[in-house]
């Protein structure tokens, strides 16, 4: 399935990254490459077998439900560009 | 022409456990802003989720209240979108392979207007999906800036999607009140709604009869049933006027203002439903052993449903008087407990009622009686002080103390109001109360009828009237006699024996 310069864009759009021509026409080349990949794999006969979600075939493990985590607000927010008030401060949200 | 109504409902049910869906930090209420927020809930680079146990067996518990299939295997995936309040730039959640399948919910429907009669209606469950909350954006007093408290991020949700299957507000309002009344009485949500721990979004969609599904808008974050009633008004008549001034509906995401009681779209972007869903590879997938399923089931308390279907069956209560007591879980314990006071403790009202062989007469109390006390003047008294419930004053075993007074005929009505106010008032048992206040009514036959006596003796003019044919004095003879015995004897015994002697 080829890519198509718009495709690459709106993905670029979608994940917030900010890309010049040039780096678009590259993106869409490396994309199409694994594209390729992806057309090669999808030709593999897989009759018969289950799909899988995860690349080890174990289950997930379970924590109980219990408080293991403290306070550390103080060093959390020493990282922080923008605190207020125990807040982490953004650019103004508009609804 | 007529429009038929098509409505569906997502509901957000923040589970009760103590910690995070996939982290150890505490989950409590109010705490001062981000003081609960973790590495996981900040998404520090490098921390990795750990499914709680907690959550998974809260879900196991829903899907199996609503007769829903559960997967014994379901995954997790990421739902990217950016937004301040979700700092990892994706929502983990479920997509196509959610913990729990179909299922359905049956619930009794009080039609808004009109003589129409309740009815019952069954709305069937897609799925329930399990997934993190957000965390919340506080708009303060500084300028061009937003303030983000990450404390409620990572929060465990339960997503329960159902199928278009309600065609009024009215509908709408009474599955979500089900939906509300089940998580708390399996006790897998504390149901607050203006914790924001409860919130329905709802879509709506208007069609003419046999025409296919029309186009819906979702109204986001309904946190109470009176605005989702007001909300759906106004958004199927905003439909409706669109369609017949010649306009379209388009797709769109809409918020309720209670204060003009409008909807209102807000603002889209095209790609904004663009969520590029796929497996989380930082969580393998769930597995769910039947042997888990069935430990689970064993914990699972008995139903509202079933409930309310005994209380009519084996205790001959109505339907309305059943549905009403099976409210709350709360409501049904009290209930319970007051039927048969004088259970030994250890055995539940509950047990206690199904090991009884006899219909509607429990430990002496009749289960009309009781119902009636306890959505007459128990709930009204509550209602008065503001209180819930578990806050009432009378415990269940009290009121069933007293109840048990008024079934053996030692006091009457009356006298059980009074008892009823010293009780909520100052406490204390039925039976110290009515001897310290006297309140014991007077039964005896031979001393009603010496009363009686005296008064037919001293009445001689009124007597005669009576017997000529002028019923009405009756009244006159009973206020007297009651009078007489300070009120105190027993109303059906002093109308008998006064009937008696005036016919002479």
């Amino acid at each position: 399935m080829p890519l198509s310069l718009a495709d690459v864009e709106k993905v670029a759009r979608l994940a917030r990254l900010a890309m010049n021509d040039q780096e678009l026409q590259a993106a869409q080349a490396q994309l199409s490459n694994i594209f390729g990949l992806i057309a090669e794999m999808q030709a593999v006969d897989t009759k018969g077998i289950e799909p899988m979600s995860h690349a080890q075939d174990v289950a997930q493990r379970l924590r109980e439900d219990k408080v293991t985590e403290s306070n550390q607000r103080e060093a959390f927010q020493a990282v922080a560009p923008q605190v207020e008030n125990g807040l982490y401060l953004v650019p103004q949200v508009i609804e | 022409m007529q429009w038929e109504i098509v409505i569906g409902l997502e509901v957000h049910t923040q589970l009760s456990t103590s910690t995070k869906i996939f982290s150890g930090a505490s989950t409590a209420f109010g705490a001062e802003p981000n003081t609960q927020a973790d590495a996981v809930s900040i998404a520090l680079p490098g921390v990795l989720p750990v499914l709680n146990k907690g959550a998974v067996e809260r879900a196991i518990k829903f899907g199996l209240a609503t007769g829903s299939h559960i997967a014994n295997r379901s995954v997790f995936a990421r739902k990217n979108y950016f937004y301040p309040d979700l700092p990892k730039g994706y929502q983990i959640s479920q997509f196509d392979l959610p913990v729990v399948g179909q299922g359905a919910l049956t619930i009794q429907v009080e039609p808004l207007s009109g003589n129409a009669k309740p009815y019952e209606k069954t709305v069937r469950i897609t799925r329930a999906h399990l997934e993190e909350d957000a965390g919340k954006s506080v708009h303060g007093d500084s300028q061009g800036v937003t303030g983000i408290d990450l404390n409620r991020a990572g929060t465990p949700l339960l997503e329960i999607v159902s199928e278009p299957d309600m065609s009024s507000a009215a509908e709408a309002v009474a599955y979500a009140k089900a939906l509300h009344t089940l998580v708390r009485w399996i006790g897998i949500c504390d149901g607050n709604m203006q914790e924001g721990s409860f919130r329905c979004d709802v879509n709506v969609s208007v069609r003419k009869p046999g025409q296919p599904l029309g186009t819906r808008r979702e109204i986001k974050n309904l946190n109470s049933f009176k605005f989702m009633q007001q909300a759906i008004d106004y958004e199927v008549q905003w439909q409706i006027d669109t369609i017949e001034n010649g306009g379209k509906v388009h797709q769109a995401t809409i918020l309720f203002n209670p204060d003009t009681g409008e909807t209102r779209a807000m603002r889209s972007k095209e790609d904004a439903h663009d969520y590029r869903y796929f497996p989380d590879p930082d969580l393998l997938p769930l597995e769910i052993s039947n042997e888990w399923i069935e430990q689970v089931r064993s914990t699972l308390p008995e139903l509202p449903q079933a409930k309310q279907a005994r209380y009519v069956n084996d205790l001959g209560l109505s339907a309305y008087d059943a549905s009403i007591l099976t409210s709350s879980r709360e409501m049904a314990d009290f209930f319970e407990t007051a039927l048969n006071p004088s259970s030994i403790l250890p055995l539940s009202g509950e047990e206690a009622v199904r090991s009884s062989p006899d219909k509607g007469r429990l430990g002496g109390v009749e289960a009309k009686l009781c119902a009636n006390w306890i959505i007459g003047e128990v709930s009204a008294q509550l209602n008065r002080d503001g209180l819930d419930m578990t806050q009432c004053p009378i415990t269940a075993q009290q009121l069933g103390g007293m109840l048990a007074r008024i079934a053996d005929g030692t006091i009457s009505n009356s006298g059980a109001k009074e008892v009823f106010r010293t009780m909520w008032a100052e406490g204390g048992e039925a039976d110290a109360i009515i001897e310290a206040k006297g309140l014991k009514q007077v039964s005896d036959s031979g001393a009603i009828e010496a009363l009686v006596d005296e008064i037919i003796a001293g009445n001689a003019d009124k007597v005669a009237e009576y017997r000529s044919g002028k019923d009405k004095l009756f009244g006159f003879f009973v206020g007297l006699a009651m009078k007489a015995s300070k009120g105190k004897a027993n109303p059906a015994q002093l109308n008998d024996i006064l009937k008696k002697k005036l016919e002479g």
